[in-house]
C-alpha cells in the first residue's frame, strides 16, 4: 500500500487529474478545499474508479493562522503533498485595486508558502516525503499582461527552490511544476495555441512521473522549456517593447 | 468562438463552447440562447455542434458509485474509462459501439448499437435511469420504463441534457472473445450466415465495397462471445482479464486526397479478405477485447487518412423484408461508383425501441466516403435506394441529409417535432444538425 497524497486546492481541474493519477496507483487521497462539500462527487469518483479511501478537508490558503492546526488534523502526515492553489486575477483590476492585488499575491505565494512550510517541517522531522508546488512559467519573467500574478508565482518558485535546497539532505524532496498553458477553469474563454496547451490529464500524468522519478522542475509539455529559454534570453531593451 | 466539427471533420462550424463541471453549471447555461450538449465528438457530422452554443460535457466525468452491476456516473464519463475501471473486476459494457471513446451521454443520446443488437437491443436497454435536465431547468430522474424515457433515447440531445445515468454492466469471466470467422463469397451467403446464427451474441460483417457482379457482397463475418475462464489456455487463467497492451499507432498528419483511391482500397480489401480466410481456417479462436470491439481505436487520428477535406459516413437500416434486395441495390451502386470505402460494415438489428431511436429489425449498412461532389452525388443515390426500400438513416453518422428526405423516410419525425414544441425543448436545444433537418 502506498502512502497518502494530500491535494490542496482540490476543486481545480488540474488537481482533479493529479488526484486521479495518484489514486490509480493505489494512494489514499486527502482532498482539501475552501468548501469541501463541493468535493463529494470527486470523492465518490476516486473511490468508484480506483477503490482507494478518500477524505475531505476544509482548507483556506489565506487563513495562515489555521495552517498548523490543519496539518495536525489530517488522518496522517501525508507521504506526498501537492499544492494547486492559485488565483490568476484580472491584471487591470489588480492594478487598480490594492485589495485585489494583495489577494493575488497572497493566494499564489503567501498562502501556499505558509502551508508547505508546516508540511515541510513535519516531513523533515519524519525524514521522508515529497512536496509538489504548482507554480507557473509566468513567474520566469514579468510581462505586462499579468505581472502581479507573475511576481507572486516568481516568489513561489524561489520559495520552492529554497525549500528543495534546505531539505535535500533530509529525505524530503520538492518538485516545482511549471505547467505552461493548461485548459482549465482559469483559462476558460482564452484563445490558447493548441501546441502549447496541455489537458489537465497531461498535468496529472506529468506530476505522477515527476514525483516517481524525483525530478526537481517539470514542464508539462517539453516545448515550454524551449519557449521560456528564448523568452528569458531576450535582452531587456528588446523584451520591454514586446507584447508576449 | 471555436470552429468545431464531428469525427469526419466535415462540416466545420463556428460555435461558442462552454465547459460545464457540475449540474449548477448546466442549469446556469440554459438561459442564454439555444445550445446543444457535446460528448466526445465521435458522431461523424454536425449533431454535437450547437447552433449558437455548445455545452462541453467532458467536465462532468465523475463515476459516482457501483452496486449490483449498476454503475452510477455523470454523462461525460467515457466508455473507455468504464472498461479500464471495471473489466479488471469482471464487468464490461453490455452494448458498445465500434469506438470506446464515447461518453455515456452521447451513447444515450444516439442510443448506440453494438454487434449484439439482434439479441440484446441498444445502449439504452441497459440504462436503468437517467437524471435529465429539461428546457425549463428542472432536473428529473426518468426510469427506463417511464414513457418519458422513450423521448430521451435516440433524441440526439434535442429533448434535454442527460446529467447522470445508471448503467447496467455485463458480468464477464475474461477479457477475451471467442471468435469464429466466416468468409461469405456472395451477399446471399452473408445474409444466410447472419440468419442461421441469430443466437451468436456478437456478429458483424466487413464488406468488400469494391466487389461487383457475382462477388457482390463478398464479406468477412466475425461471430463472437465472451470467453469463459475455462476457454482460456491454463497460463492465462490466473489473470483472465489481462490482455496484451497494444501501442496506439498515430496517423501523423493528413494524407493527401489521393492516398485513398480505388487501387489502395482494392489492395486493402484483398488483404482483409485473405486475413479473413486464414482466420476462418483456424476455427474458433481467442481475440482480446480491444482488437475485437475496437480495431480502429488502435489507429489514432485515423480520419487523417481521408485528407484535410474530411469524410462522411452513410449509414442506413433496411427492414428485414426488403434487406436482401435493398442491400444488393446499395452495394451495386457503390461498387459501380468505385469510390473508396475501405470500412464498410454490415450488422443484423433486432426490433426497434423508443420514439426516435435509429435501429429497426433488419440490416444496417455503414460506409465512409471522402468529402467530394462525387461522394455527395453517390450518397443521394443511396438515399433514393434506402427510401425506396423503406429504410431510414442514422443521425449520429449524418452530416448532409436534406430535411425533406428525413421526413419522407421517418414518419416519427412529426411526433418528435410536436414533442419538442410541447416541452419547449425546441426553443432551448438546437444543433447545426437539428437546424438542417428542421427538427
Ligand atoms: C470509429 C467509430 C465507430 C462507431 N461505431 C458505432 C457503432 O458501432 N454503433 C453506433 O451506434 N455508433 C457508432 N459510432 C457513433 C458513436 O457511437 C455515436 O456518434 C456516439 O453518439 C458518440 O458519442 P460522443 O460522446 O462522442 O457524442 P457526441 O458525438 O459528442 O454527441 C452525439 C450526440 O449526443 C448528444 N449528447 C452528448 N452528450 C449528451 C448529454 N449529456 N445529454 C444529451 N445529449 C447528449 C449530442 O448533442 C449529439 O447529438 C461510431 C463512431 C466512430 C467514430
Ligand atoms: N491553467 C493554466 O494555464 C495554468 C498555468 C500555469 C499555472 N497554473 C496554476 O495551476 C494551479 C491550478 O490552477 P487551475 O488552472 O486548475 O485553475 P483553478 O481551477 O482556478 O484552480 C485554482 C484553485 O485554487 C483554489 N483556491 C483559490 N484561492 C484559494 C484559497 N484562498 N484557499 C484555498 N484554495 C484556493 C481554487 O479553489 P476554489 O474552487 O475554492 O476557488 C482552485 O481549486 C494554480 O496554482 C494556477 O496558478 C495554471
Amino acid at each position: 500500500m502506498s502512502g497518502a497524497v494530500l491535494v490542496l486546492g482540490a476543486t481545480s481541474d488540474m488537481a482533479r487529474e493529479i488526484a486521479r493519477a495518484f489514486a490509480a496507483k493505489g494512494h489514499p487521497i486527502r482532498l482539501a478545499a475552501r468548501v469541501p462539500e463541493r468535493l463529494a462527487d470527486d470523492k465518490a469518483d476516486l473511490e468508484t474508479r480506483f477503490g482507494v479511501p478518500v477524505t475531505l478537508h476544509a482548507f483556506d490558503a489565506l487563513d495562515t493562522a489555521a495552517h498548523a492546526g490543519f496539518v495536525a488534523g489530517l488522518p496522517e502526515l501525508p507521504e506526498i503533498a501537492v499544492c494547486a492553489v492559485g488565483l490568476m486575477g484580472d491584471q487591470a483590476e489588480t492594478a487598480a485595486d490594492p485589495e485585489a492585488a494583495a489577494r493575488v499575491m497572497r493566494t499564489n505565494f503567501e498562502g501556499p508558502a505558509s502551508i508547505l512550510e508546516r508540511l515541510a517541517d513535519a516531513m523533515e522531522a519524519r525524514g521522508s516525503g515529497t512536496i509538489v508546488g504548482i507554480s507557473s512559467v509566468a513567474g520566469l519573467r514579468g510581462r505586462a499582461s499579468n505581472y502581479v500574478y507573475g511576481a507572486a508565482k516568481a516568489g513561489f518558485t524561489a520559495y520552492l527552490s529554497g525549500l528543495r535546497n534546505r531539505l535535500a539532505k533530509r529525505g524530503v524532496h520538492v518538485v516545482t511544476v511549471l505547467p505552461g498553458f493548461v485548459r482549465t477553469r482559469m483559462t476558460e474563454g482564452l484563445d490558447l495555441p493548441d501546441r502549447l496547451t496541455a489537458e489537465p490529464s497531461e498535468v496529472g500524468a506529468a506530476v505522477l512521473r515527476g514525483v516517481e522519478k524525483g525530478r526537481n522542475i517539470i514542464y508539462v509539455r517539453p516545448v515550454w522549456q524551449v519557449v521560456m529559454t528564448i523568452i528569458r534570453a531576450l535582452p531587456e531593451p528588446i523584451f520591454k517593447k514586446t507584447s508576449l | 468562438m471555436t470552429v468545431l466539427s464531428g469525427w469526419g471533420g466535415y462540416p466545420r462550424i463556428d460555435t461558442e463552447v462552454l465547459r460545464v463541471r457540475d449540474e449548477a453549471d448546466v442549469a446556469r447555461a440554459l438561459d442564454g440562447g439555444p445550445l446543444i450538449p457535446r460528448g466526445n465528438g465521435r458522431s461523424y457530422g454536425d449533431s454535437a455542434i450547437g447552433a449558437g452554443r455548445t455545452l462541453d460535457m467532458r467536465g462532468m466525468d465523475r463515476m459516482l458509485g457501483f452496486a449490483d452491476g449498476v454503475l452510477t456516473a455523470e454523462a461525460g464519463v467515457l466508455l473507455s474509462d468504464v472498461i479500464e475501471a471495471f473489466l479488471p473486476r469482471g464487468w464490461f459494457p453490455a452494448v458498445t459501439p465500434g469506438t470506446r471513446f464515447v461518453t455515456l451521454g452521447g451513447a444515450i443520446a444516439a442510443d448506440v448499437h453494438g454487434k449484439n443488437h439482434h439479441l440484446d437491443g441498444s445502449f439504452c436497454d441497459f440504462v436503468d435511469w437517467v437524471d435529465m435536465i429539461g428546457p425549463g431547468g428542472a432536473v428529473r430522474r426518468v426510469a427506463r420504463d417511464d414513457p418519458g424515457f422513450d423521448w430521451i433515447r435516440g433524441a440526439m440531445g434535442l429533448t434535454g441534457i442527460v446529467l447522470r445515468a445508471g448503467l447496467r454492466l455485463r458480468p464477464v469471466e475474461s477479457g477475451w472473445i471467442r471468435q469464429e470467422v466466416r468468409v461469405a463469397d456472395t451477399l446471399d451467403e452473408a445474409v444466410e450466415a447472419f440468419e442461421s446464427r441469430l443466437d451468436a451474441p456478437y456478429a458483424v460483417a466487413w464488406i468488400d465495397g469494391l466487389a461487383r457482379g457475382a462477388a457482390l457482397g463478398r464479406s468477412v463475418i466475425a461471430f463472437g462471445r465472451h470467453a469463459a475462464r475455462d476457454d482460456l489456455p491454463p497460463e492465462a487463467r490466473t489473470d483472465p482479464f489481462a490482455v496484451p497492451r497494444r501501442r496506439e499507432v498515430p496517423v501523423p498528419f493528413h494524407l493527401p486526397d489521393f492516398a485513398l483511391n480505388r487501387f489502395t482500397v482494392r489492395a486493402f480489401n484483398a488483404a482483409n479478405l485473405a486475413a479473413g480466410r486464414r482466420a476462418e481456417a483456424k476455427g474458433p479462436h481467442l481475440v482480446d477485447w480491444a482488437r475485437y470491439f475496437y480495431p480502429l481505436d488502435a489507429l489514432k487520428h485515423w480520419p487523417r487518412l481521408y485528407g484535410r477535406r474530411g469524410f462522411m459516413q452513410f449509414q442506413c437500416v433496411l427492414p428485414l423484408e426488403t434487406s436482401r434486395a435493398g442491400l444488393a441495390a446499395l452495394l451495386d451502386r457503390i461498387a459501380a461508383a468505385g469510390l473508396a470505402s475501405p470500412l464498410a460494415v454490415l450488422k443484423r438489428m433486432g426490433p426497434q425501441a423508443g420514439r426516435f431511436s435509429f435501429p429497426m429489425e433488419g440490416y444496417t449498412l455503414a460506409l465512409d466516403f471522402p468529402v467530394s461532389d462525387r461522394s455527395l452525388a453517390l450518397m443521394t443515390a443511396l438515399d433514393d435506394i434506402t427510401d425506396g426500400h423503406g429504410g431510414r438513416f442514422y443521425l449520429a453518422k449524418d452530416s448532409r441529409l436534406p430535411a425533406r428526405r428525413l421526413a419522407a423516410t421517418d414518419p416519427r419525425v412529426e411526433a418528435f417535432r410536436a414533442e419538442r414544441a410541447r416541452s419547449g425543448a425546441d426553443r432551448v436545444f438546437a444543433s447545426a444538425q437539428s437546424e438542417r433537418l428542421k427538427l
